[in-house]
């Protein structure tokens, strides 16, 4: 055991070059369905941000004067974050709760939340003006430490370290780097404490941030109680993204699961869509109680009260009793559309406080340009990418190679 | 055993680096600052819309001079190419001409969401930006009730434009241009007490000429400019319902409770996961 491992350190620094060029090549088939829709995608956003950095902004999206933050804030960095919480729930629930059933997935849900990051903060790069000061507040030109936004940024950097170093052992074992797994490893649960910490105040503060556009935003979806519906909400959006992209990597990537893990994730659905029916519940209340509370019912009789209606009872309402439906009948199926659905009404919520109800009563209204639709689509694309890159080389979805259980 | 203590201050040590930088948040402005802020008094009874602000405001910036004027009807709206314009209103005393342009908020929102103090508030009163620190990121437009802010969405090196209360002249000993330029004597310039004393001096001279009201007295909290009005401010374009305490404040309950919760949840979490160690056996679903 011990002259295996020497020698294997000898011969490391060598081979590991060599085993990282041969792991960058693609595997697999090159003209699936997938990347002849997303190749001519991903070109041609990577040609319209040229274009971006060349001409500015203007040039390629619809943001005017008064609707400064477009699809690019709105649904890139605020709905998406909200959909990458699902890292934070599951980490919660098997380190701090010790719900073993669900350690199967804590690998896929936390890449998924690191990669949902790296692309998100990076398409928020894309939407900076003057990106190159953009390490100003982490270095000290200026710390705003009065900006709700401030504190978002450095969550944002500091969740990415935290959630890298949960998922830090699946590179170690791809590597095979044994004493740095085993180090790594042990750093998990500061790493899963500290996450769900910032989690727990940048998902909020994306809501903060629009505390101060209390003129803007239509009465129905603005109240002081953003910061905790955005934070209840993005438990079952993250869970309910958990469940659809399982869903999908069972189908796709099922060669790499075992069998066990195939039954598993039945059982793991099932839980999920118990948690979800509780967690939208909660929501579904609070809502309730600040509409009251607010004495909103003057505007329910307005296209904007029929928008949110529409938003509340079909996208809220309606998947919760189908989450428990379909949960106290044990159909996954209903599960599956249950998550898409609430998915949909997590994307008009954010959207509804960052693009549709802001700025609701100005004559120009704004329309992301189908520029910033192709760019977006364009960074989702990339991220999925790298996301079945990282799937079919790294033990995330298969099991952990056999030396990890002979060192423990 | 040796393991948990050790993640526990692990954990303990995020905690401190975090309340480090949690520390600060939310103090945006001491409003006990002695010093006096400048502002500018507009009367728009004297106000005659002949654009020489708007034109020495322009020369003042090196931008360009204006080729349209004020149109009943039309509302022109200030921009990356022009920091004031003048507009006129159908009122129920006739044509009213407004001046409009950067509020200079006592405690202004757009300095309380600049993530890297570009935006700040001098101690003079102007409240001004700095290319230096900005990213671009335009949450100060966001956060601004009166969309004072404005931005260079045609340029590869953008910049935050606005009025700065000519607050390079000021350095200079000099007033602001549009002030120092106005013929009809609508715009004067001094210190913020000052002014509201003048102001309120000229509605009890006049009261048939004026409504009882200053506009930035109070809205958003007090600005340092400050409007008097022949008719109510709804008539000539103007945001009444804006609150009478400072944009700022709103976010405050937020960020006051960000080092709470980092010093919290950090405890509770670990006190569930010890609580709940030796359930590692039991598959169990319920939350």
């Amino acid at each position: 055991m011990n002259n295996t491992a020497n020698c294997y350190i000898e011969n490391e620094s060598k081979s590991r070059w060599k085993f990282l060029l041969s792991e960058l090549k693609p595997k697999g088939k090159i003209f699936t369905w997938f990347n002849i829709i997303t190749v001519p995608v991903i070109l041609v956003g990577l040609v319209l941000i040229v274009i971006r950095f060349w001409k500015g902004i203007g040039a390629v999206t619809n943001l005017t004067q008064e609707v400064p933050w477009g699809l690019w804030i709105g649904f890139d960095v605020v709905t998406g974050v909200a959909f990458a919480g699902g890292a934070y729930v599951i980490t919660f629930m098997v380190y701090i709760l010790n719900m073993q059933k669900y350690h199967s997935i804590v690998r896929v849900t936390v890449l998924n939340g690191f990669l949902a990051y790296v692309f998100y903060a990076g398409a928020l790069l894309l939407d900076l003006g003057r990106p190159w000061n953009v390490i100003n507040p982490i270095i000290g030109n200026g710390f705003g430490t009065s900006s709700v936004l401030f504190l978002v940024a450095w969550h944002f950097l500091l969740y990415m370290i935290a959630q890298l170093i949960e998922f830090s052992p699946a590179i170690a074992e791809w590597l095979g780097a044994k004493r740095a797994r085993q180090i790594l490893s042990g750093m998990t649960l500061a790493a899963v404490i500290f996450g769900i910490t910032l989690s727990t105040l940048h998902q909020s503060g994306l809501g903060a941030l629009y505390l101060m556009a209390k003129d803007k935003i239509h009465p129905l979806w603005y109240s002081e109680f953003i910061p905790i519906m955005f934070f209840v909400s993005s438990i079952f959006a993250g869970l309910s993204m958990v469940i659809f992209e399982g869903s999908i990597t069972h189908k796709v990537f099922s060669d790499q699961i075992s069998d066990k893990h195939h039954h598993g994730h039945k059982s793991i659905l099932h839980g999920l869509a118990k948690v979800c029916t509780g967690a939208m519940f909660a929501y579904f209340f609070l809502q309730i109680l600040v509409f009251v509370h607010g004495k909103r019912w003057e505007y329910l009789n307005t296209p904007m009260g029929y928008w949110y209606l529409t938003e509340m009872l079909g996208f809220v309402l309606f998947p919760m009793l189908l989450f428990y439906y379909s949960y106290r009948r044990n159909n996954v199926t209903l599960i599956r559309v249950a998550a898409i659905i609430t998915m949909l009404g997590i994307i008009i919520n954010r959207l509804n406080v960052t693009v549709i109800g802001f700025r609701w009563d100005a004559i120009q209204h704004y329309y992301p340009s189908w520029m910033e639709i192709v760019v977006t689509m364009a960074v989702i694309f990339t991220e999925i990418w790298i996301f079945r890159w990282v799937i079919n080389r790294l033990p995330v979805l298969r099991e952990s190679p056999s030396w990890v259980n002979e060192t423990k | 055993m040796s393991i948990n203590r050790r993640n526990f201050f692990k954990a303990l040590g995020a905690t401190g680096a975090a309340l480090t930088l949690g520390r600060d948040a939310g103090a945006a402005k001491s409003t006990e600052n002695p010093v006096e802020f400048y502002g500018i008094l507009y009367d728009s009874t004297r106000c005659v819309g002949c654009q020489t602000c708007e034109i020495s405001c322009a020369q003042a910036n090196n931008l360009p001079e204006p080729t349209d004027y004020p149109e009943l009807g039309v509302v022109r709206k200030t921009d990356e190419n022009r920091r004031t314009v003048v507009n006129v209103y159908n009122t129920t005393k006739g044509e009213v001409y407004i001046k409009r342009q950067c509020m200079h908020c006592n405690e202004p929102a757009c300095a309380a969401a600049c993530l890297t103090q570009a935006m700040h508030k001098t101690k003079e009163g102007p409240v001004v930006w700095n290319g230096d620190k900005c990213m671009g990121c335009r949450y100060c437009m966001v956060s601004c009730p009166f969309d004072a802010p404005k931005f260079e969405y045609n340029s590869p090196n953008p910049e935050i434009t606005k009025c700065t209360m000519c607050f390079a002249r000021q350095q200079e000993g000099k007033i602001p241009a549009c002030v120092e330029n106005c013929p009809a004597e609508a715009l004067k310039f001094g210190t913020r007490r000052e002014l509201i004393a003048e102001a309120r001096k000229r509605i009890v001279e006049n009261p048939g000429m004026y409504v009882d009201h200053i506009y930035g007295e109070h809205e958003a909290g007090g600005t340092a400019f400050l409007y008097l009005s022949p008719v109510p401010f709804e008539e000539i374009g103007f945001k009444t319902d804006i609150q009478k305490t400072s944009y700022p404040a709103l976010s405050k309950g937020f960020l006051y409770s960000v080092p709470a919760v980092f010093v919290l949840w950090p405890m509770v979490l670990l006190g569930i996961q010890d609580a709940t160690k030796n359930n590692n056996q039991k598959n169990n679903t319920d939350e």
